[in-house]
């Protein structure tokens, strides 16, 4: 048994204190395309880039989960719309149950234990996803942004990067991020940061956003994003 | 006879401005016969959120148990406080479960919002189905009795005093007419800082 029995089972530690399949997971997320989570005053966005192609029909990255909770992610879309489906089902369960709209710290901690129980459970490989989960805070009044590792490790961020790029494009955010930026703000400064991971000029049809504020999360139009991207 | 009317019990809220009430009798039974003169039917499940339990007791006792339970892990879950609808909800998902194999007990929810103070009332019945009316809500075997004395003395946007009179002469209306309730009553008066629970003395027989 050499050093690469501890690559295949999902459970055993390498001698220094590493899970492998994990690791590996994580660089499926940084092979990804680039995508942005920035928290704004009044609102959060989420950006990313779409590669499209004359040949086949767009197939969305930016989801909606509840009203007001919306999440976009970094590595294998097939793996992210298992979570979709469940962030869905979680969100439905909570609201028949209750009676109200499930907060965005619950969403994120039932869908991190989903994706921990990926990371112990026989027959299944971790996901090979991050996620940023945007939500609004309704007690207080607050925008909220979180990332949800394949781990079953989440944070809660202010402003935060996946996928190819993101130490560059974290770098970025660090230097351009304020307080006190409104949302239109915040979707420039989000966009700035995505242009930093492009290797194409960024257009209306290889990018997506997605705006979460107190009237709910919405993705914006083509026409919308063509508007923001036109005043960069 | 009927489960529902084997032990004997009303329950009764009223909504006011900034305040509700809620009152029960004391007696309970088996069929015509007292055991006890000393049997509160309101629960409390949070610092301003009471429960009525109107039916058998000992299903009540298991739906309050269960209740609490739920109630005390969403708190520590969610970290925040219950809001009286959360709680009716609850109650009735639970009640709704057993749908085939109900729970012998009809809940009232009566309380206030725990941050906006919003007021909130509403009864069901054995299977959940919630009625959350603006005015009152009565359950248990005095329901009927009840219901129709509330028609008179509710009014709009009653003060804490007023109304907690408005709950105790309702109340005790309605226990003269139900037989297999009465022995006294306790009404509970809750505003947003601090709950009133007083005892009346009604016909003792």
């Amino acid at each position: 048994m050499g050093d690469s029995h501890y690559g295949f089972s999902l459970t055993t530690f390498s001698p220094s204190g590493k899970l492998m399949q994990i690791e590996y997971a994580l660089n499926a997320v940084k092979n990804g395309q680039p995508s942005v989570g920035l928290r704004a005053k009044d609102g959060v966005v989420l950006a990313t880039e779409n590669k499209s192609s004359a040949l086949h029909e767009d197939q969305p990255k930016v989801e909606k989960i509840s009203k007001h909770i919306g999440c976009v992610y970094s590595g294998m879309g097939p793996d992210y719309r298992i979570l979709v489906k469940r962030a869905r089902k979680i969100a439905a369960e909570y609201e028949l149950m209750y009676g109200e709209e499930i907060p965005t710290t619950q969403l994120v901690t039932k869908l991190a234990a989903v994706m921990q129980e990926y990371t112990q459970s026989g027959g299944v490989r971790p996901f090979g996803v991050s996620l940023l989960i945007a939500g609004w805070d309704d007690e207080p009044g607050r925008p909220l942004l979180f990332q949800c590792d394949p781990s079953g490790a989440y944070f809660a961020w202010k402003a935060t990067a996946l996928g190819k790029n993101d130490v560059n494009a974290k770098t970025f955010l660090e230097k351009r991020f304020s307080e006190n930026l409104e949302l239109d703000d915040g979707i420039h400064t989000a966009l700035l940061t995505l242009r930093e991971s492009f290797d194409v000029g960024m257009t209306e049809d290889n990018v997506e956003i997605g705006i979460c504020n107190k009237n709910g999360f919405q993705r914006l139009t083509k026409q919308q994003i063509k508007d923001h991207l036109g005043a960069l | 006879m009927s489960i529902m009317s084997y032990n004997g019990g009303t329950v009764i809220a009223m909504a006011g401005k900034e305040c509700v009430c809620v009152g029960s009798d004391l007696r309970i039974g088996e069929q015509m016969t007292t055991i006890a003169t000393n049997q509160k039917k309101i629960y409390k499940v949070a610092d301003k959120i009471y429960l009525g339990l109107g039916g058998f007791h000992s299903d009540t006792q298991t739906v309050l148990n269960t209740v609490q339970f739920r109630k005390s892990l969403y708190e520590l879950r969610e970290n925040r406080k219950i809001k009286p609808k959360v709680v009716a909800t609850m109650v009735s998902n639970l009640l709704y479960q057993h749908r085939f194999g109900p729970y012998f007990t009809e809940p009232l929810v009566a309380g206030l919002d725990p941050i906006t103070n919003e007021p909130y009332i509403c009864g069901m019945d054995t299977i959940g189905c919630i009625a959350a009316p603006r005015d009152f809500v009565a359950v248990g075997t005095g329901q009927e009795y009840l219901l129709g004395v509330c028609e008179g003395f509710w009014r709009e946007n009653m003060g804490p005093d007023e109304l907690f009179e408005a709950t105790s002469q309702a109340l005790l209306s309605g226990l003269e007419r139900d037989a297999a309730s009465g022995w006294g009553a306790v009404v509970y008066t809750i505003t947003k800082d601090r709950v009133n629970m007083k005892t009346i003395k009604a016909r003792m027989d």
